[in-house]
């Protein structure tokens, strides 16, 4: 937060709000891995959320459904119908993970949007796991699927021979970049909206810009919704794409 | 606020003194851990509610409302065959009334033109009849009409030859008076 400081100018701390803390005992206290820490409560808060669409919105079983399970089962389909267009109907067995992927981030990302919450999505270390575990599945799997021939998908057959090799290193570069790009897309869009809004508020503290500032604020939480949104559907569908390039190398 | 041992301690490598955060704290190694086992265990609650309870229940229910659907619709499809068939049965039955009331006027109107003819032909009859006797009585009169004459001629011819003072011979009489009828 931004308090007046000592000399009596602003000084701004919009990083502070990523800070992990413990959740119990004295702030300071060391955070080993085990430690329930305000990661831990918000990333509880989200599978509550789940357990309460999902399972709580859903109890009535109803063939015409209520709002909640409206909302349940939209969201089902939305993802059911994005693994089975991008990367075909074979795939529907993985929809699981993809769809638990897809809840973790969304729910992360609306939650963050509270008020004094963390972000668990915005912390490269959280994003880089979600990424490298699509990237590792994968790639695992298109070996196992393929065998040799997932290599195919770097050799570009449709290419003139000449240039074949060159594209191999491109798409080789490309293949193992996108587990970067894949985590870091999803942190760094949650870091920058959660900053800017933090430096805004800082800024509402100076009463002649203060309208100003909260003007700010409002604008950049509505496009902070949007981002919350359209960073789970991103994440979730380069991980369908990743997922058919897995299943059908050959294009 | 924190006192000065664990300021050095492995809070400290990302916290300053003040509490802030020193850089970005996601870059900060010594919460990698803490974040990774939280994010399994979040990520394992998650996978096990869908599967054990939510997808099983949403991918029923989806399927037992299409299911629901298209046996409406196939009910739906079924009524409105009834309700053709039920039409068409209708058409007949009435098509089927209409021959029939056809034919009962038909034959009243035949039984009706039987019974009329019949009382025609008897009338004609019953006419004829009247009309030959009639023409038999004419018959009758016309011949008995010469004889009358004669003898009205007879009589009358009787008077006047009285009546002049003559003698009336009757055979004379009656001699003059068929000569003069047969020469008419």
């Amino acid at each position: 937060m931004a308090e007046p400081s000592a000399e009596g100018g602003l000084s701004f701390h919009p990083m502070d709000q990523f800070m992990i803390k413990p959740l119990f005992g004295e702030y300071g206290d060391p955070v080993s891995w085990y430690t329930v820490t305000n990661l831990t409560l918000w990333m509880g808060l989200a599978v509550v959320c789940v357990a309460g669409l999902f399972v709580f919105a859903t109890r009535g079983r109803a063939i015409i459904p209520d709002r909640g399970q409206s909302v349940a089962e939209l969201a089902y389909g939305f993802v059911y119908k994005m693994v089975e267009d991008v990367t075909g109907k074979d795939a529907v067995k993985y929809f699981p993970y993809i769809f638990t992927l897809f809840l973790f981030i969304l729910f992360a990302n609306f939650l963050a949007l509270i008020p004094s919450s963390f972000s668990p999505t915005s912390h490269i270390g959280v994003t880089a796991v979600l990424a490298f575990a699509v990237f590792f599945a994968v790639t695992i799997l298109g070996f196992v699927k393929n065998g040799a021939s997932f290599l195919g998908l770097f050799w570009v057959t449709s290419a003139p021979l000449a240039i074949r090799p060159v594209l191999a290193v491109i798409e080789l570069i490309s293949y193992f970049v996108r587990p970067v790009s894949h985590s870091i897309r999803l942190a760094g869009n949650l870091t920058a909206g959660h900053a800017v809004l933090k430096v805004f508020a800082g800024f509402a503290q100076v009463a002649a810009i203060s309208p100003f500032a909260i003007l700010g604020v409002a604008a950049i939480y509505g496009l902070e919704v949007l981002v919350g949104f359209i960073q789970a559907y991103v994440f979730t569908i380069l991980t369908c794409v990743y997922l058919k390039d897995a299943l059908h190398p050959n294009h | 606020m924190a006192t000065e041992p664990y300021q050095q301690d492995i809070a400290g490598e990302c916290v300053n003194t003040l509490g802030n955060a020193i850089g970005m704290p996601q870059l900060c190694d010594a919460w990698f851990g803490n974040q990774i086992f939280w994010l399994l265990v979040t990520l394992v609650a998650i996978y096990l509610i869908l599967t054990k309870i939510a997808l099983p229940r949403v991918s029923a229910v989806l399927a037992e409302r299409s299911g629901t659907i298209s046996n409406d619709l196939a009910a739906a499809e079924d009524l409105k065959r009834q309700a053709v068939e039920a039409e068409t049965a209708y058409e007949k039955a009435l098509a089927d009334a209409r021959a029939e009331a056809q034919r009962i006027s038909d034959e009243a109107r035949a039984a009706i033109k039987a019974d009329l003819d019949a009382a025609i032909a008897q009338a004609d009859e019953k006419i004829a009849a009247k009309s030959a006797e009639s023409q038999k009585a004419i018959d009758e009169i016309r011949a008995g009409a010469p004889a009358s004459v004669a003898e009205v001629a007879r009589d009358v011819a009787a008077e006047i030859v009285k009546a002049l003072g003559g003698k009336a011979d009757a055979a004379t009489v009656n001699a003059a008076v068929d000569a003069r009828v047969k020469g008419n």
